[in-house]
């Protein structure tokens, strides 16, 4: 019946071009309002061209969202667009399943200007100077501290404790006169604690670089430094100065009820705690021992986005178009505010300093600072482990062995390191083929 | 008994098939897949897979973390099936007394059935929670005892015993409402005037008259902790402090799902089949024996 197919074809044609939308899969791991969020950048790109449509879709947690996109690439399902959290990105990088994003950009000619990105942040996903992957929210730990609380026991409210020993000191005060009934607590306890209390002293936690070099690591925090702050930290669990409150987030009460004065977390914090807590509170940079230790930047934490390989030229061109439009100074100063992670180009930074944000918002400024103003050494730069997940997992469960006192600091370190060793090797021997 | 005969050759295939596919789809291929995971070192992508054969396995035997999960899960299951039938058997006995608004009683005990794992776990949590729970400001009025189970091992696991055990405890206890009330009352009646005693009947009569349902239960209560139990755990402890209570099927979730370690999540997952496989068999063969059926 030719007519009827001819019919049918008339009728279809011109309903296409409306239809030629390219759509591209985006699965990412953000909740609440950072969900939002990502909605509302989304949005902002499909408003702001014809060709294309970003759909973002929500896959549970950074793990969940992972090994989803790795049994979807299996089955050649894979989303264009990938959130992937910070630990994974040596999986990533050597994983054979990415289109580095330098090579996207160079591939569909759209110019990016590399240089304008802040060097912790690219330094984390850069392998031989090429970006590996579009940085989307990172941020650093920073210091929490309830000015209410320090106002009660005494202390200078606008004053937040600057090294360790102040941190000490202060937290007795807290405690002593009951405006807290423990000193600190800490989120994260591997990032916070090991990983960056690691990079800030400028000292080694891996071997090759921290992991940087080569996939023939080690790591190095059972030496001195590492075994000094954790045995402080086991001490200080006795005296209730510091009050260990899990992994994760799960810490995050304790200083939001008022049990704890000081706080150590992620500065992506800062727009959840406006909202929850009912007392005044202020930021600093994160505590430091001091001499003999260098004074380096603290590193970075967060998701970047991957962009899956195997698609067609057509639809990568529209996630290159849609990773330079989110990487673009005005998107980047519109996430900084809207979430609180860190701009990622400096023009980003210039313009917020600019238009008085930090001046009006200090708290913001904060993480900037921390990462700026230190010293970026090979320290400082990040961390490149495979199995890093793992071995997070690890240094948690022994750091939670060594504040329940059932090992010494450096009896714990060291199984800790062993374990991990173990597990780097193993690394190491699957991607070596 | 009856036997069924069916006229046509083939109506009795037909009709078992779609359970056969169900079986031989969810569970004996995931199971062969598993047991072809175990053997290899793979990468996450999948992209570079070595065999191995059983490098997997020997890596586990040797690692003294597994066995801990090992001895974790047995107190784990041991601890939930006690409490959860035991338990059970105590509430549906209370649940079967002639009292005013039974009915209502019954279907409160239901309840927690109705609740998901992961989400008793976040009951859990607001309740015990050292930051925030209700029970540790109560208890601290009490005892100057920290029941702090972030870093003490004996209360996380209580903790996550109690929450899992509660949340199986409407399953058993309709189990064992029926079975009380299908005792006949001519048996308990004849004991009455023999002189029994409440517990004189219960050890006498009721035990015994419930046991094919006690059997039952805990086999079942046995193989849901070891496989099933996963959600309060990850909900609260996520197998913390230290990995105190970290159970076999936790430990291979996080391996094989957070760490990417395909093959070793294989190989803990056959261990785990075996095992479980084991204790059923064991179970029918020893204490089916003292289990009377009518």
């Amino acid at each position: 019946m030719p007519a009827l197919a001819l019919t049918l074809a008339l009728l279809l044609v011109p309903a296409s071009p409306a239809l030629a939308k390219t759509e591209i899969q985006f699965w990412h791991a953000m909740t609440g309002q950072l969900n939002d969020a990502v909605n509302s950048l989304v949005k902002q790109f499909n408003e702001s061209q014809s060709e294309y449509e970003v759909k973002p879709l929500q896959k549970g947690s950074y793990a969940e969202t992972l090994t989803a996109a790795i049994a979807a690439y299996r089955q050649r399902q894979a989303p264009h667009i990938v959130q992937v959290f910070e630990a994974g990105t040596q999986t990533m990088m050597l994983s054979g399943a990415v289109l580095p994003v330098y090579q996207l950009m160079k591939e569909q000619e759209i110019a990016v200007d590399w240089k304008d990105f802040i060097a912790p942040v690219v330094g984390y996903y850069s392998k031989d100077g090429n970006l590996y992957s579009m940085p989307f929210n990172s941020s650093t730990p920073i210091l929490y501290y309830n000015k209410d609380a320090f106002q009660k026991a005494g202390l200078d409210p606008t004053k937040p404790p600057q090294t360790w020993k102040q941190v000490e000191e202060f937290s007795k005060k807290l405690i002593a006169s009951g405006a807290s009934k423990c000193g600190f607590s800490t989120g994260w306890p591997s990032w916070v604690q090991v990983e960056n209390m690691h990079a800030l002293h400028d000292q080694p936690f891996a071997t090759r670089h921290n992991g940087f070099d080569g996939l023939d690591t080690q790591l190095l925090i059972n030496r001195e430094f590492g075994v000094k702050h954790v045995a402080q930290l086991a001490a200080w669990q006795k005296d209730n100065i510091f009050s260990y409150g899990g992994r994760g987030g799960a810490a995050d009460p304790k200083f939001l009820s008022g049990e704890c004065g000081i706080y150590m977390q992620s500065s992506a914090l800062i727009g959840g705690f406006t909202k929850a807590a009912s007392f005044k509170w202020g930021t600093g940079q994160l505590p430091h021992y001091g001499a003999p230790y260098k004074r380096a930047t603290s590193i970075i934490g967060g998701a970047t986005l991957w962009v899956m390989k195997g698609k067609p030229t057509a639809e990568n061109r529209g996630t290159a178009r849609f990773l330079k439009f989110i990487s673009d100074t005005n998107q980047q100063m519109w996430w900084h505010v809207t979430t609180g992670y860190l701009a990622i180009s400096n023009s980003a930074v210039k313009n917020l300093e600019a238009g008085y944000h930090f001046k009006k918002n200090p708290d913001q400024f904060t993480a900037f600072a921390q990462l700026t103003k230190g010293q970026a050494t090979a320290n400082s730069q990040g961390l490149r482990l495979g199995n890093f997940v793992q071995i997070r997992d690890v240094i948690e469960a022994e750091l939670e062995n060594i504040f329940a006192g059932k090992k010494t600091a450096k009896q714990g370190l060291d199984d800790a390191v062993a374990k991990s060793n173990e597990m780097l090797k193993e690394f190491a021997a699957a991607n070596k083929q | 008994m009856q036997r069924t005969v069916f006229r046509s050759r083939w109506l009795p295939y037909v009709l078992v098939a779609p359970q056969m596919a169900v079986t031989v789809i969810f569970f004996f291929w995931p199971a062969l897949k598993s047991l072809q995971l175990s053997l290899y070192q793979v990468s996450p992508f999948g992209d570079k897979s070595t065999f191995i054969g059983l490098a997997n396995f020997s890596k586990l035997l040797r690692d003294p973390e597994y066995y801990e999960s090992v001895g974790n899960s047995f107190i784990f299951a041991g601890g939930v099936t006690v409490l959860a039938v035991l338990g059970a058997l105590v509430l549906a006995g209370l649940a079967t007394q002639k009292i005013r608004g039974l009915a209502i009683y019954r279907t409160l005990l239901l309840w927690p059935y109705g609740i998901a794992p992961a989400v008793a776990g976040i009951i859990f949590l607001f309740i015990f929670h050292p930051a925030y729970g209700i029970l540790p400001y109560l208890l601290s009025f009490v005892t100057a005892y920290d029941f702090n189970w972030l870093l003490k091992s004996w209360v996380a696991m209580s903790l996550v015993i109690v929450a899992t055990a509660w949340t199986h405890l409407g399953y058993n206890i309709a189990f064992y409402i029926a079975g009380l009330l299908a005792i006949p009352a001519s048996v308990m009646e004849a004991a009455d005037v023999d002189g029994a005693g409440p517990i004189r009947r219960f050890v006498a009569i009721v035990f015994p008259l419930v046991s094919p349902i006690t059997f039952y239960l805990v086999v079942l209560n046995m193989v849901f902790a070891f496989f099933e139990s996963f959600g309060v755990i990850d909900a609260v402890t996520k197998g913390g402090p230290g990995h105190s209570t970290e159970i076999m099927v936790y430990k291979l979730y996080r391996d094989g799902f957070i760490g990417l370690n395909l093959g070793s999540s294989g190989a803990q997952s056959v261990i785990l089949m075996a095992m479980v496989i084991g204790l059923t068999v064991l179970q029918f063969r020893f204490a089916e024996k003292k289990v009377t059926y009518r």
